[in-house]
């Protein structure tokens, strides 16, 4: 069932407000995005961690109705 | 949802070989492009592995989603531990951390040139 990008990164905003979020839709279907997340709550988390509090953010519907959601997720860089 | 009887199977599965993949299909055919995405990247490492198919197991299929909080397969462990699902083995493999991850942890990984 096709997601609109804008809800996607609705709920990823509400989770992280100060994250800076991309979305593509690869295929134009509106089921298959890649989503980047640069977000200071990721600081110090690994990987996995950061995933799952992308995944709790998107409130059960990833696996679901997005099945299709490439993710990398990253905390700054300070420069 | 996940019943003792599951978690203690998927328990002596991940530990039953050194890399275990929880996957849709076989590893000589992957029923989804992102558990065939992993089963490439191991394939082309040379790193052997156990492939599990989820789809053969409601029961796994739903239990390992809960056991590892992760919502998708495929589902990477390496000596018990949960590595990732498909994004990040992808990531952990261009930067070259999967490789560095197996090395480290005395499994055999060598790149093909």
């Amino acid at each position: 069932m096709p997601m609109p990008a804008s809800e996607i990164e609705t709920l990823i905003k509400a989770a992280f407000p100060d994250a800076d979020v991309v979305i593509e839709d690869l295929r134009g279907d509106g089921d298959h995005y890649a989503c980047r997340v640069v977000s200071t709550a990721f600081a110090g988390k690994s990987r996995v961690q950061q995933h799952q509090m992308v995944y709790k953010a998107l409130g059960g519907r990833m696996g679901g109705e997005l099945h299709a959601l490439a993710l990398q997720t990253s905390a700054p860089t300070s420069n | 949802m996940l019943d003792d009887a599951t978690k203690e199977r998927i328990e002596q599965d991940i530990a039953s070989e050194d890399v275990v993949l929880y996957m849709k299909g076989t590893p000589v055919f992957p029923q989804c492009g992102f558990s065939a995405a992993v089963v490439g990247v191991l394939t082309h490492l040379g790193v052997p592995f156990r492939g599990i198919n989820v789809l053969d197991d409601m029961a796994v299929r739903e239990g390992i989603k809960a056991f590892s909080d992760w919502p998708t397969i495929p589902q990477l462990y390496v000596k018990g531990e949960f590595v990732g699902g498909c994004d990040i083995v992808r990531e952990m493999y261009e930067t070259g951390e999967l490789t560095e991850m197996f090395q480290t942890r005395g499994i055999d990984a060598r790149p093909e040139a």
